[in-house]
């Protein structure tokens, strides 16, 4: 918690992110390399889906960073709400647009891997639908967030419309078993360990990791620019009102 | 397209799809910082910040 409140002074977020980001973009850079190899070179076809386990290298990550982005913003919304941290909202708001990056890629990828082995694009089915909600309510905060002006109003609102929407992460994640659905129950993140054969789940995790690097560093980049709109908005009214006086001073009677 | 089997052509639009896609949003961030960077340098070059303020009321 005391790291969190030495990271509230935007000044040495932005030290510390610039420190930051050429590594955690290296990192993305390495582990992506070495799982794109892996994947396309190493990993074998599937006997039932062939080649199009392919697909599943990039859907997979897409699918888990749709939901950590996700969770992301609701403990940010909680940093808004309840500790007031200057830089919750900016991390929320930095946070949006890669949340809806990787949701709209994973109903991308999901409806192209459909189509050859369910025989459609799109079925509406509890895990496909609750993702296209949870793509559906990025884009909402994200109209918020342009729908109003002030920054701190503005996210006290996108904050509590974050946390009621939080209620659809968990439908996601316990969609395939609560409901009779046509998506495949989790084969990695579940109690008895992964179901994935090595020689594709090892692809799949050093992609996972350089998927969330990559993420990592754009989030931490749109952060450092929401801080410098805060900046450049504060200095603007800062030299309107400076220029009001000064014309008010000159066009005043001697 | 052979090596990727029959459904080659589902499995190259997923890829596309992730570049285009992350490709996008990384330069609308690199362009949207560059901005920010600029606008921020030209205010503080034009004096626009507080101590500027509190010198010239």
């Amino acid at each position: 918690m005391a790291g969190l409140i030495d990271l509230a002074n935007p000044t040495r977020f932005m030290r510390l992110a610039a420190v930051l980001l050429p590594w955690l973009a290296g990192v993305a850079a390495l582990s992506l390399a070495v799982g794109f190899y892996l994947a396309w070179f190493v990993a074998p076809a599937d006997y039932q889906q062939g080649e199009t386990i392919r697909i599943m290298f990039v859907h997979v990550p897409a699918a888990w960073l749709a939901l950590m982005f996700y969770s992301m913003m609701a403990l940010s919304a909680l940093g808004t709400l309840v500790w007031r941290h200057p830089l919750a909202d900016v991390a929320q708001k930095a946070a949006a647009p890669i949340g809806a990056a990787f949701s709209l890629i994973c109903l991308l990828t999901g409806a192209f891997w459909g189509k050859p082995m369910w025989g459609t694009y799109w079925v509406w089915d509890a895990r496909l639908t609750s993702v296209l909600v949870l793509f559906l309510i990025y884009l909402g905060i994200m109209a918020l967030w342009r729908a109003l002006d002030e920054p701190s109003r503005a996210g006290r609102a996108v904050a509590i419309l974050t946390l009621v929407g939080f209620v659809n992460v968990p439908i996601i994640k316990f969609s395939v078993d609560w409901w009779n659905t046509l998506h495949q129950p989790a084969s990695v993140l579940r109690l008895g360990g992964p179901t994935i054969h090595p020689s594709m789940l090892w692809p799949l995790l050093i992609l996972a990791v350089g998927f969330t690097c990559l993420a990592l560093a754009m989030h931490l980049a749109a952060m450092r620019a929401e801080i410098m709109r805060r900046r450049v908005r504060t200095l603007t009214i800062l030299e309107a009102e400076r220029l009001d006086r000064l014309a008010a001073a000159q066009g005043a009677p001697a | 397209m052979s090596a990727l089997g029959p459904h080659g052509g589902f499995i190259l639009a997923s890829y596309a799809a992730v570049i285009v896609v992350l490709g996008g949003l990384a330069l609308a961030i690199l362009l949207d910082h560059r901005a920010q960077r600029r606008a921020l340098e030209a205010l503080e070059q034009r004096g626009a910040g507080r101590r500027s303020e509190r010198k010239n009321p």
